[in-house]
This record gives structure tokens, C-alpha cells and sequence, in this order.
């Protein structure tokens, strides 16, 4: 299968929902701006508070950084494919490549006794969004799985 | 774009950041750090208040300029954090690791 193609399989497994947002983004740093200027409008849409807004930008520029450093080994041309879903209850964020196998330790948050640069991205994540699920799609890529629930008011 | 620029002081070196510290920006951001600290300088003071965002590779530069001025018995300070460049602090408890003041006047108030 050539990278359209597997392209093609990649958008449709993240992209079951009707009624989702689909966005593609190249691997490069200099978009995650962008990423992240997106994603928190979407969750204004969504009715997300500031701070439920920040954190879950927060979570995805963090999952996008991942992705370039750790799936693409820092190309800058690779896709990454963000499909954004509002719910009642809150929201869906499927973010998808088709990189290398991210190995379980790239994965799993850290110890933060231990004062080092780096390896915070995803004890980030895992603070700030309520799901997070990881899978390896077999022959084609990475889908990480976000959800956050609204605050009851 | 991020702007990072240096002030001398007396007794300290202000580093004041202006925009986003992420993948893209915070590299700009860790030469100047590094250069500080090549030099040794005794006190180094981040200027955080025009910086609205910053990500994990934001958080782990100015850990690494910590454990840098560490070996020369030096001080990296950190002062005007916004809520959300706080929060990311807090979720790392880094927040407890850096001296965090509120502003330049405070930070500069703890140096000998």
C-alpha cells in the first residue's frame, strides 16, 4: 500500500464520527501554533472554560511534540491527523500518524521525583484530559485517544 | 515569533522571553540559557511575564538551566507567570524545584 493509501486507511480509522472535525497538519513545530490556536477555539465552541480550554490544548501540543520527536524522528513532513468531536457531555480527540511503533517507556509517565529535562509531555497529558488511550494501528500507525468530560455547573 | 532578550544587572542577568515556549521556540531559548550558564553567571533571572504558553520542552529548558547553575553554585530565579504557564509548573511540581517570585523586584530582593 502506498502512503496515500495508507493515508486514506489512517483518516478512516480516526474518522468514524459524522459530525467530527477533521484537520491535517504537517509534523513540523512551526504549526503547532497552529494546532493549538484551533484546538482552543474548537473548545470554546464546545463550551470549555479558559481552563478547560488551556489544558486540553495543552495535552495536544503535547501529543503533536511526541508524535514529531518520537513517531517521526523530528521530520518535518510527516502528517499528523487531529479529528475533533463535541459531545454532550464534552469531547472527543482523536490524534492519528503513521510513524514508527512508540515504544511503552515513550508512553508512560514518568517519575517526577526524579528532576530531569524531558519526559514530561506525557505526564502532561495524562493530568489534564480525563481519557487517554493509546493503540497501535498494525501497519499503519499511531491513535491516541483524548477525552474530556464539561465541569457540572 | 519568540523574542528572547538579555539585560545586565548589577548582580544578575534578566533573560526576558516574549511568546510562545514550545517544540518550535523553546531551542531559542536554551542557547541563550546555556550560553549564560557557559559563562558561569552567578545569577540568572527569567523573565516569564510576556509568555502566555509553554510546553513540556519549555519546562524541561529551564530545568536543564537549573541543573547547569547548580554546578557552579549559581541561582536561576524565575518570576511573572501567567496562570497557564503556572499550571503547567504545578502539574510538574516544578513549582516546589524553582524559585518562583512574583516579579522582578521580588526575585531581585533575594539575591545577596
Amino acid at each position: 500500500m502506498g502512503a496515500k493509501g495508507e493515508l486514506a486507511k489512517l483518516s478512516a480509522v480516526c474518522n468514524k464520527a459524522q459530525d467530527a472535525i477533521e484537520f491535517r497538519v504537517p509534523s513540523d513545530p512551526k504549526v503547532l501554533k497552529i494546532v493549538r490556536l484551533s484546538i482552543s477555539h474548537l473548545c470554546e465552541l464546545a463550551g470549555f472554560t479558559e481552563e478547560e480550554r488551556n489544558s486540553t490544548t495543552l495535552a495536544v501540543d503535547e501529543a503533536c511534540s511526541n508524535i514529531i520527536r518520537h513517531a517521526y524522528d523530528g521530520a518535518h513532513d510527516k502528517p499528523i491527523v487531529i479529528t475533533f468531536k463535541m459531545m454532550p457531555k464534552g469531547i472527543e480527540i482523536v490524534i492519528c500518524d503513521f510513524g514508527k511503533n512508540i515504544s511503552k517507556s515513550k508512553i508512560k509517565s514518568r517519575d517526577l521525583e526524579k528532576i530531569r529535562p524531558g519526559g514530561l509531555g506525557v505526564h502532561l497529558i495524562q493530568s489534564v484530559m480525563d481519557v487517554v488511550t493509546y493503540e497501535r494501528i498494525p501497519r499503519t500507525g499511531n491513535k491516541l485517544t483524548l477525552g474530556k468530560f464539561k465541569k457540572v455547573k | 515569533m519568540l523574542e528572547v532578550t538579555t539585560r545586565n544587572l548589577e548582580n544578575a542577568v534578566v533573560v526576558a522571553i516574549k511568546g510562545d515556549v514550545d517544540l518550535y521556540s523553546s531551542p531559542k531559548v536554551r542557547k541563550i540559557i546555556i550560553s549564560l550558564t557557559k559563562k558561569k553567571t552567578k545569577n540568572v533571572m527569567v523573565d516569564l511575564t510576556q509568555v502566555a504558553y509553554m510546553d513540556s520542552s519549555g519546562v524541561a529548558t529551564l530545568v536543564e538551566g537549573l541543573q547547569q547553575v547548580g554546578k557552579y553554585q549559581g541561582s536561576l530565579k524565575l518570576f511573572g507567570l501567567e496562570s497557564a504557564v503556572r499550571e503547567v509548573f504545578e502539574l510538574s511540581r516544578l513549582d516546589k524545584v524553582f524559585e518562583i517570585y512574583q516579579d522582578e523586584e521580588q526575585a531581585l530582593g533575594t539575591l545577596a
